[in-house]
């Protein structure tokens, strides 16, 4: 039984909205935030509270990942909701938003409500879902928007594939206006892309994989853009991933349209040298890209550019990805990696600490109209307890998740959630 | 001076072959040239081993020129055409490599129409594994018999200078190629239309051209690459007049290179789209035929490296 009162003492609050980054405690009550502040634990809140000593360790909002891919419903042999929940929990993730492309897709409003009944059961993270943009995501006929986001869909996607023909885009963006609904698109130009899953250039080359060209990102984004200046649709771009497209939405942003947009770990703690020979594991859509590029996501995300690192969390079994490069699953499994990734922005002097949970908690938290984010009284006790500087050695055999599929198995990273709380409740206590 | 000792599990590609290694396997090769030629042709070398041609895209010459390298050295030979059968099943490369395996083969020939294909189920495997052609990505033994084949001409490779013409973005023998002869000291050029060039081609280590008149200006050997026929109208050039205009190779086009410049082809040709039948028939000037006698020999020496030896073939736990 959860106590009604419970005291976090001796932490290290970390809330990127207000700023604050000073040691202190902070009291739950229920499922809310009571106070915050240095002290709480001397003025006599120890009667009938439960008190956790933090040690010293860093207290922050629970992460917000805006991109997560389920298998639930259709395929949960490789991710359920229930394991997908405490696969966040585990990565002090408290807040995740899925895609739309199951099976069924998520284009109609029962499957938005069987996956709201799910969550509710598993009781580990909470769980959004987008809903799809166009009917059965085949990027023709415009889904009930309007329906759809009265249940609680939280903005329009085709999910991994991208809404290609311009004026189904435009009208998806100008419908979904109406509602004052997101549309979040992944950027590629198909017609480009052919069968790429490699990006253009010496690598593609030497190993003969069919190669996208970086363009095919960029030229949609800048096309998408272009409709987001005629519809005035809020509008968020995915996994940005190269140079070109992070300062088409550098300027859009200066001209000041309604856009913003993420990124991936992948695309900026690896490069398409990961690739190797032939390693399914790091086939990713958009595809892993030059070290040029690579530098340009660390630094959009630097300089703000990057609202928001998702973790773009897309669990394959091992037939998905057993196979000929050209014929395997894209996406990896990223809700256990998240954090520890992205600490490394902090680690390698990219970011201040407050500065790369900002990207993690409060902007996408204000992306999506989500009331999480904040460690401040009143708001939901969604938190995370973690080292930052925790040395240890990523290990994809004991991830939570039902999938393995990462190429960041043995790569020594620092930094772990201790323990995460979602509504005041304890989802996870990382043991020894 | 340490003995040479060819170091190679498998035959993936010629990425990964040192010059040692591939002036070895010519070495081994011009012999079996000479065996080739004589009445009787077979040695027992390979006796009592099984060879499985493994072919998962259609192939007639390369498949055929490994089924008579392996019976010409005792093996016995069994060929699998796999895009028919279990693939249209469901059954995956994997699994058909471990059904494969459990037949202790001595060695698998592979072809298969995805890059990296060969590689993924030489992992899965005991026997020794040739890739006979994976995708864009390498067609070794094609590349070493070409080197034969030229070597036997010119008496060397390095120095030489090598234009290779045509479908290089889509080539697996071009690929090869470059890698065999750019490590062997050749001068390598590509000409194409842009079209059929991949990108940064230029960091293979070649000269890129553009033009024939340039591409071929003082070129020892020009190399013809096929051009498959669902690229030829509209898709990467706009007709196979235009393509042969521009880039197909005829006396007009060949009179530029040196005066004693050779012609090769790896087969099938398209007559009248890459090559004229003029030049691709002047005995003098093509070495077509005599590729393809380098490639049966090639491939007995490549047999003999990777199955010859007892050490070479773990047990099957």
């Amino acid at each position: 039984m959860t106590a009604a009162r419970r005291l976090i003492r001796n932490a290290r609050l970390i809330d990127p909205d207000s700023g604050l980054d000073a040691a202190g405690d902070l009291l739950i009550e229920g499922d809310r935030i009571a106070a915050i502040g240095p002290g709480l634990a001397d003025a006599g809140f120890a009667e009938n509270t439960e008190i956790i000593d933090a040690g010293g360790l860093c207290l922050a909002p629970g992460l917000v990942d805006m991109r997560v891919q389920l298998r639930e419903p259709g395929a949960e042999h490789m991710e359920s909701i229930e394991s997908a929940g405490h696969a966040a929990a585990a990565g002090g993730v408290t807040t995740m938003v899925a895609l739309p492309n199951t099976e069924p897709p998520v284009d109609d409003v029962s499957v938005v409500e069987f996956v709201a009944r799910r969550a509710r059961e598993a009781r580990l993270a909470k769980l959004h879902t987008y809903a799809a943009a166009t009917k059965g995501l085949k990027g023709r006929e415009l889904t009930e928007m309007g329906l759809l986001a009265a249940n609680g869909a939280l903005g329009f996607t085709d999910g991994v594939q991208p809404i290609a023909d311009a004026l189904v885009m435009r009208r998806v963006l100008a419908y979904a206006r109406s509602f004052d609904q997101l549309v979040i698109q992944h950027p590629e130009e198909p017609s480009l892309g052919g069968a790429g899953e490699v990006t253009e250039g010496e690598i593609a080359t030497r190993l003969g994989l069919p190669a996208v060209t970086p363009m095919a990102e960029i030229i949609m984004i800048e096309r998408d853009l272009r409709l987001v200046e005629i519809t005035g649709a809020r509008f968020h771009i995915a996994h940005v991933s190269t140079a070109g497209g992070i300062d088409a939405i550098r300027r859009a942003k200066a001209a000041g349209l309604p856009v913003t947009c993420d990124t991936a770990p992948p695309y900026f703690a690896l490069n398409e040298t990961a690739i190797g020979d032939y390693r399914t594991f790091a086939k990713l859509s958009p595809p892993l890209r030059s070290e040029a590029d690579r530098r340009a996501v660390v630094a959009g995300i630097a300089d703000g550019t990057i609202d928001a690192i998702a973790s773009d969390h897309a669990p394959w079994d091992q037939d998905s990805k057993r196979l000929p490069f050209s014929s395997a699953a894209c996406g990896i499994v990223g809700l256990e990696t998240l954090l520890p990734l992205s600490l490394e922005l902090y680690h390698n002097r990219h970011l201040e600490l407050i500065e790369v949970l900002r990207r993690l908690t409060i902007n996408p938290a204000r992306i999506l109209g989500l009331d999480v984010g904040r460690l401040v009284p009143g708001s939901p006790a969604d938190l995370v307890l973690f080292d930052p500087d925790m040395p240890w050695r990523i290990d994809t055999e004991r991830f939570r998740s039902k999938s393995k599929n990462a190429p960041f198995d043995g790569r020594p990273v620092q930094g772990h959630a201790v323990q995460t709380i979602v509504d005041g409740r304890t989802i996870f206590i990382r043991q020894g | 001076m340490q003995e040479y000792r060819f170091g190679h599990r498998h035959l993936l590609g010629i990425e990964g072959l040192t010059p040692d290694d591939i002036s070895h396997v010519l070495d081994l090769a011009d012999g079996y040239v000479e065996l080739n030629r004589q009445a009787e042709k077979k040695n027992a070398l390979l006796r009592g081993r099984t060879l499985i041609n493994c072919f998962f895209e259609n192939s007639t010459r390369t498949r055929t020129s490994f089924e008579v390298a392996g019976k010409r050295l005792g093996a016995d030979v069994i060929n699998m055409a796999v895009q028919a059968s279990s693939m249209r099943k469901g059954e995956t490369l994997i699994d058909t490599a471990m059904t494969l395996n459990a037949m202790h083969p001595d060695v698998l020939v592979v072809r298969h129409p995805e890059s990296g294909a060969v590689q993924l189920l030489s992992e899965k495997v005991d026997c020794a594994v040739i890739n006979a052609g994976d995708g864009s990505h390498e067609h070794p033994t094609q590349a070493l018999l070409d080197a034969l084949t030229i070597r036997r001409r010119k008496g060397k490779l390095g120095g030489l200078t090598v234009a290779v013409c045509g479908d290089v973005l889509h080539s697996r023998v071009a690929r090869s190629n470059i890698a065999l002869l750019t490590v062997m000291g050749a001068r390598v050029r590509v000409v194409a239309p842009r079209t059929l060039l991949p990108a940064a081609v230029e960091r293979l280590g070649v000269e890129v051209f553009h033009d024939m008149a340039a591409g071929l200006k003082d070129v020892d050997i020009v190399m013809m690459l096929r051009l498959q026929v669902e690229r030829m109208h509209g898709s990467f050039v706009p007709s196979t007049r235009e393509y042969f205009h521009f880039f197909g190779l005829d006396y007009d086009k060949l009179k530029l290179a040196k005066p004693d410049a050779l012609i090769m082809h790896p087969g099938p040709m398209n007559r009248g789209v890459e090559i004229g039948s003029e030049v691709a028939d002047d005995i003098d000037r093509s070495l077509i035929r005599h590729q393809v006698e380098a490639g049966v020999a090639v491939r007995m020496a490549c047999l003999e490296l990777l199955a010859g030896q007892p050490s070479n073939r773990p047990s099957l736990q």
